[in-house]
């Protein structure tokens, strides 16, 4: 075999190589969403949606956990959003570069690879224990606050930095104070890149069960939560104690929990790529 | 002939480097002054210190006095964002915000407080007439300014410094990444913009320089070397070295 022909087949199999590579996630996900689907899409119903969990799995619904969870995202973002933009904010625009900043940064990347379960910890301790909130929505909002800060943090920073000095500098030029420069063209600049970045974590933090089991949501809920202060469950904990249930039609209850779970997360997902496209701005180099 | 800058002694230090050294020289009113030089002799950083916009770089540190009006400007009574609206700046490369035509233009009058309609719409018509871009533009003043090209972005940014109506319009290579047409259309806006502002212009092209400029200060290595009308520094330099740059030997 002459080199070029070597050539041009060696570079066939990498193409082949990286082609069954993305194949592979593919077709995973594709059998997971089928098993999925199969198993729970004739469970979904509206009362499904509206009903309270049941020891029948004819009756079993979603209601609590549905509304749960909507508290908690909803809480979670107006806690994180503001005081993730606001750090990203000082350690971008104001701070000055020094040891300390630098230790502040790494420490946020660090904090951003702690387990979940971890903040679970540190959540019961201070918010359910310390500060006496209890096992209500507003404790879970808090922890997942902390865990999802520091990736809200770091995608800020990055849709920071991403800001061309040069538009900061005609800013300043024309008699601006920072922080008319911030609002006026460094926010406007940065914000799809921060929005993008905080409703993903915000998704992440829907799909968590873990911190907010040690927290103390619970898992089986008869009420519906009112005000942030209430008992509640969210829906990953609601699946996985259908999951663990023995009755084997609880296994399609659960999978029918998961669609809707998939739902929203899909929802909160093209709300982000919705945003980047509408307000991305390409700035010709 | 009436200075409106007197800059005294002035060393500049990035860091421990000596950047400018023992520069003195007058700004003449209503004229154009050129900075002229090799790459790293510190005409850039003359100029930014002009406008304080020097201050967002760590670690400087400026001694010697200037004076704008008979003020020093880095005296603690003076707050660098009023100076730098009474001196605007246009940048090396355009840089228009991805806002629309009127919305950068009406930026900085903006942020400074002035929010009437009637204002706006004179200054935005005035400025734009002023740059010879209001032709061009005035169907789509509402369009993003991105969509200009580069020459028309460069001019936009001069009409968007003169909307702020400052004294002094500090230039850091206007037309260095534009086009020989945009150039020259840049150049003849420069020669009627000076009626009513004080340009400096840094360059480095000694063409545009004796094209345009009514003095020129030719810096070396962070010194002022000469510094005289254009006409003596291009037809009798006193320089040996001056000579030798303009007339190419080095640069």
């Amino acid at each position: 075999m002459d080199i070029t022909k070597r050539r041009k087949f060696k570079n066939r199999i990498f193409h082949v190589l990286t082609f069954l590579c993305t194949l592979f996630g593919v077709i995973i996900l594709s059998v997971l969403l089928f098993s999925i689907l199969s198993k729970g899409i004739k469970w979904l119903s509206l009362n499904f949606l509206t009903n309270f969990p049941s020891r029948f799995p004819k009756k079993a619904g979603i209601y609590p956990a549905l509304l749960g969870s909507l508290w908690l995202i909803f809480l979670t973002a107006i806690i994180s959003f503001p005081i993730g933009i606001g750090t990203a904010l000082y350690l971008e625009e104001y701070a000055k570069e020094s040891k300390f900043t630098d230790f502040i940064k790494l420490n946020i990347a660090n904090l951003a690879g702690v387990p979940a379960i971890i903040y679970g910890m540190l959540g019961l301790t201070i918010f359910v224990r310390l500060l006496g909130f209890g096992r209500s929505i507003i404790s879970g909002a808090l922890t997942m606050s902390l865990l999802i800060l520091p990736t809200i943090i770091i995608s800020s920073q990055e849709a920071l930095k991403s800001v061309p000095d040069s538009l900061k500098q005609a800013s300043y030029a024309l008699g601006t104070t920072k922080w008319q420069t911030i609002t006026g063209v460094v926010l406007p600049y940065a914000l799809p890149g921060i929005l993008t970045g905080t409703i993903l974590s915000i998704s992440r933090a829907l799909g968590e069960a873990a911190p907010l089991i040690v927290v103390g949501a619970f898992a089986y809920v008869s009420f519906i939560p009112k005000t942030p202060f209430d008992q509640f469950t969210v829906l990953p904990i609601q699946i996985f104690n259908w999951a663990s249930m023995p009755k084997k039609e609880f296994q399609n209850v659960a999978a029918a929990g998961i669609i809707v779970l998939l739902i929203i997360l899909l929802g909160i997902n093209s709300i982000a790529i919705i945003l980047r496209n509408k307000y991305q701005i390409r700035i010709k180099d | 002939m009436e200075n409106i800058i007197k800059i005294e002694n002035l060393n500049f230090y990035y860091g421990n480097f000596l950047a400018l050294k023992n520069i003195n020289m007058d700004i003449y009113k209503n004229k154009i002054t050129a900075f002229i030089g090799p790459s790293g002799c510190g005409k850039s950083t003359l100029l930014r210190t002009l406008n304080r916009m020097n201050d967002f770089i760590e670690n400087i540190k400026v001694e010697g006095n200037i004076y704008f009006k008979g003020q020093n400007i880095y005296s603690k009574e003076v707050d660098p964002v009023e100076l730098r609206r009474r001196i605007g700046m246009v940048f090396q490369k355009p840089n228009p915000f991805p806002k629309t035509i009127y919305e950068n233009i009406v930026y900085g009058l903006r942020k400074n407080g002035v929010n009437k309609k009637e204002i706006l719409d004179e200054v935005v018509e005035r400025t734009l007439k002023a740059v010879a871009l209001y032709d061009e533009v005035k169907d789509k003043i509402y369009k993003s300014a991105l969509e200009l090209s580069g020459g028309q972005q460069q001019r936009l940014c001069i009409a968007r410094a003169i909307a702020m109506q400052p004294e002094v319009v500090l230039m850091d290579e206007p037309t260095s990444a534009l086009d020989p047409i945009s150039t020259l259309k840049i150049e003849e806006l420069l020669l009627e913009l000076k009626k009513d502002y004080t340009i400096i212009i840094v360059t480095h092209s000694m063409q545009q320089a004796a094209r345009i400029s009514d003095w020129t200060a030719f810096f070396l290595n962070g010194e002022l070397i000469e510094y005289d009308t254009t006409e003596n520094i291009f037809e009798n330099p006193r320089d040996k070295r001056t000579e030798d740059y303009i007339t190419g030997r080095f640069g």
